[in-house]
C-alpha cells in the first residue's frame, strides 16, 4: 500500500465516522425529506427570527436586522394601555364561555347519538351535524349577518311578530358575546362528537349485557359503562382545549365584529391584526402576538402536566 | 337489546325529537339563504320562506356575470389544486422517510417538525417573511407558508409505520431504491390516507381567505372568499357595482348577496357527501394512533 492509498483509506474511515455518512448512505431518503425540512426551517423557524422586532423599532428601510433596539418599551406601553387590558379581558371571557358550553356539548351529543337505535337515522343526523364544520367563517358570517339582521332576519321577524323590539345582535354589546359563543357551539357541535363516538364504538358490548343482568336501567348503564369509557378521551380533549383557550378564533370574530362591538368583542388576535397590518405598528403588534403565544405555550404545557398527574394520560 | 319500559320509550321519543330539531337548526340558515338567493329582488323579506313563492335564477345570472366573482373563483381553484398537489407530495415523501427506522436522527427530525405545533412567530413576522421573499401578489404566498402541516405529517407517518415491512424488503431484493419503493409499493398501499390528506387540504384551501386578504394587494388576485367578504360583509358598493343591473333604483341588493354566498358555498355542498366520510376516517386514524 503506498502513501496516497493509505491517506485515502484514512480519509474514507473519517468520512465513515462523520455524522453525514448515514445521510449519504440513505441519500434517497435524505432527498425525499430535505424539502420538507427546508420548509419547516424557513416558514416555521424563520419567523422566530422576525420576533426580535418586538424589542426593536421596526422600520421598513432598515429591515428586521437593521432596526434599532428599544428593549422592553413596546411591552411597557402594552401593559399600560387601557385598550390592551380590555382586549385581554374579552379574550379570556369569550374563551371561557366557549369552553364552558363548547366542551361538554359534544360529549352529551355523542352520548345521545349513541342511544339512537336506528342506524340510518343516526348516520343522517351525523352527516347533517358535521356540515357547518366544512363551511368557512366568511361564509357563515355572510349567512349570519343576513339571518340575524334587525330588519329582515327571521329571528327578528318572529320577535316583531310577538310584539317585541328587534335586536341588532351583531352590533349590540350585550348580545355580541352570546352570538360568538352560540355560533361557535353550533358550528362544531357535530364535528366534536367524532372522537367520542370513535371511543364509544370500542366499548365492549358484553359490559352492557352484564350490567343489564345486574338490573341496571338505561341511564345507569350510560352512567356506569358508557361514560367511564370516555374518560381518557375527555382528558385528552380537555388538555387540547385548555391549550387553545387563549387562541381565540380569529376567523370568527374578525368576520362577525364591527366597531360598535369592539369593546366586548375585540380579542388578542384581531387586535394584533389591526395594530399591525392596519395601523402598520409592526413592532407593537409583534409584542402583542409574542405575549399571546407565550401564554398559549405555558397553558398547553401546564394542562398536559396536570393531565399526566391526574391519570397518566397526557398528550406526551 | 330491546327496551320496552315506558321510561325508556319516552326517552327514545324525546331523543329522536331532539335530533330532528337539531338537524333543522343546522340546516335552516343555509336553506334560508338558498331560498333568498332564488327569490326575485323585489321580494319583501317577511315573505321569505324555505320554499320561495317565486323562483328565479336572475341573482345567479348577475353574480356569475360579474368578472370579479369569476376571477375570484378561478383564483380559488388554482390555489386549491396547486396547494393540494404540492402538499400531498411533500407530506407523503416526508412521512415515508420519518417512518423508516434506519433514517439517521429520525427522532430529532420528528421533534424538529412536531415542535412547530406549539409555537409560531405570529402574524407580523410571518407577514414580513412573505414580503421579504417577494411572494406578495403571487399564488405562492397562499401555497408555500402552509405547505406541510405537522399534525397531518405525523398522521401519515403513523399510517405508513403500520404497513408491513416485508413488502419493502421484497422490493429491495429486486433491486429497487427507496424512491422506487415509495412510488411502486408505499403510495399504492397508502391511498386511503392520501385521499384523506388531499380532501382535508382541498377543503382547507377553498375556505382559506385571510392570507389572500393580507398578501394580495391587487384585487385581481383575490380568492373567492375574499370577493364574497367584500361584497357581503363589507357591503362594499364599489365591489358590488359590477353586478348590479343598470336600472337598480328599486332593487334590493340583499338577494344578490345571498346568491354570492351560495356561489361560494356550493362547491363545498357538492363535494361534501363524498368528502365527509374521508374526513371522519382521517380524524379516527389521527386520534386513535396519534
Amino acid at each position: 500500500m503506498n502513501v496516497s492509498e493509505q491517506e485515502q483509506s484514512l480519509l474514507y474511515r473519517t468520512w465513515k465516522k462523520s455524522f453525514l455518512y448515514p445521510y449519504w448512505k440513505n441519500k434517497y431518503l435524505t432527498i425525499l425529506l430535505l424539502p420538507t425540512l427546508l420548509f419547516f426551517a424557513l416558514f416555521h423557524y424563520g419567523p422566530l427570527y422576525g420576533l426580535q422586532i418586538a424589542f426593536k423599532e421596526y422600520n421598513f428601510f432598515d429591515g428586521i436586522w437593521g432596526s434599532a433596539w428599544v428593549g422592553m418599551q413596546h411591552f411597557e406601553r402594552l401593559f399600560e394601555m387601557q385598550s390592551f387590558w380590555e382586549v385581554f379581558r374579552n379574550t379570556i371571557i369569550i374563551s371561557f364561555y366557549k369552553f364552558l358550553f363548547g366542551f361538554p356539548a359534544p360529549i352529551i351529543f355523542a352520548l345521545l347519538l349513541n342511544e339512537l337505535r336506528h342506524a340510518i337515522f343516526k348516520r343522517v343526523v351525523q352527516t347533517i351535524s358535521y356540515f357547518p364544520h366544512f363551511v368557512s367563517w366568511v361564509i357563515l358570517a355572510g349567512i349570519f349577518t343576513v339571518f340575524l339582521s334587525p330588519s329582515m332576519g327571521p329571528i327578528n321577524i318572529v320577535l316583531k311578530a310577538i310584539g317585541l323590539d328587534p335586536i341588532y345582535f351583531l352590533a349590540d354589546t350585550s348580545w355580541f358575546r352570546t352570538v360568538l359563543v352560540s355560533t361557535e357551539v353550533w358550528k362544531d357541535l357535530g364535528w366534536g362528537t367524532i372522537i367520542y363516538l370513535a371511543a364509544l364504538s370500542g366499548v365492549n358490548t358484553e359490559l352492557y349485557e352484564v350490567a343489564k343482568v345486574d338490573g341496571a336501567n338505561r341511564f345507569q348503564r350510560v352512567w356506569h359503562v358508557t361514560l367511564p369509557a370516555l374518560v381518557p378521551v375527555i382528558t385528552i380533549m380537555m388538555v387540547l382545549s385548555i391549550g387553545k383557550l387563549i387562541n381565540d378564533d380569529f376567523d370568527q370574530v374578525f368576520n362577525l365584529y364591527n366597531p360598535a362591538v369592539y369593546s366586548v368583542g375585540d380579542v388578542l388576535s384581531t387586535y394584533t391584526y389591526r395594530q399591525g397590518l392596519v395601523e402598520m405598528q409592526y413592532s407593537f403588534a409583534t409584542a402583542v402576538g409574542l405575549f399571546k403565544n407565550l401564554i398559549a405555550l405555558v397553558m398547553v404545557l401546564s394542562a398536559n402536566w396536570v393531565a399526566n398527574r391526574l391519570n397518566n394520560y397526557g398528550l406526551w | 337489546m330491546k327496551e320496552t319500559s315506558l321510561g325508556s320509550r319516552i326517552f327514545d321519543f324525546a331523543n329522536i325529537l331532539f335530533m330532528i330539531i337539531l338537524c333543522c337548526s343546522t340546516l335552516y340558515p343555509f336553506l334560508y339563504l338558498l331560498s333568498m338567493s332564488l327569490s326575485p329582488s323585489t321580494v319583501s323579506f317577511a315573505q321569505i320562506r324555505i320554499i320561495p313563492e317565486a323562483l328565479t335564477l336572475e341573482n345567479y345570472q348577475q353574480v356569475l356575470g360579474y368578472d370579479y366573482v369569476i376571477r375570484g373563483f378561478i383564483n380559488s381553484l388554482i390555489r386549491t389544486i396547486l396547494g393540494t398537489i404540492l402538499m400531498v407530495a411533500f407530506t407523503v415523501a416526508a412521512a415515508f422517510v420519518l417512518a423508516k427506522k434506519q433514517f439517521p436522527h429520525r427522532r430529532f427530525w420528528t421533534m424538529f417538525i412536531v415542535m412547530t405545533m406549539f409555537f409560531s412567530g405570529g402574524l407580523i413576522p410571518s407577514y414580513l417573511l412573505v414580503k421579504d421573499l417577494h411572494l406578495m401578489n403571487t399564488v405562492w404566498a397562499l401555497v408555500l407558508p402552509g405547505l406541510v402541516n405537522a399534525f397531518q405529517l405525523i398522521i401519515a407517518r403513523n399510517f405508513m409505520m403500520s404497513l408491513p415491512e416485508e413488502l419493502e424488503e421484497a422490493a429491495k431484493m429486486d433491486g429497487a431504491n427507496e424512491i422506487k419503493i415509495l412510488i411502486k409499493v408505499i403510495i399504492p398501499l397508502s391511498m386511503p390516507i392520501i385521499a384523506t390528506l388531499a380532501l382535508w387540504n382541498a377543503v382547507g384551501h377553498w375556505n382559506q381567505w385571510f392570507d389572500s386578504l393580507i398578501y394580495m394587494t391587487d384585487r385581481d388576485n383575490d380568492v373567492l372568499q375574499v370577493v364574497m367578504r367584500r361584497i357581503v360583509l363589507q357591503g362594499n358598493m364599489e365591489a358590488m357595482n359590477g353586478m348590479m343591473p343598470q336600472d337598480s333604483s328599486n332593487i334590493n341588493p340583499e338577494t344578490l348577496k345571498a346568491a354570492t354566498v351560495m356561489v361560494t358555498t356550493l362547491p363545498i355542498i357538492c363535494v361534501y357527501p363524498f368528502v365527509q366520510k374521508y374526513f371522519v376516517k382521517g380524524m379516527m386514524i389521527g386520534s386513535v394512533k396519534g
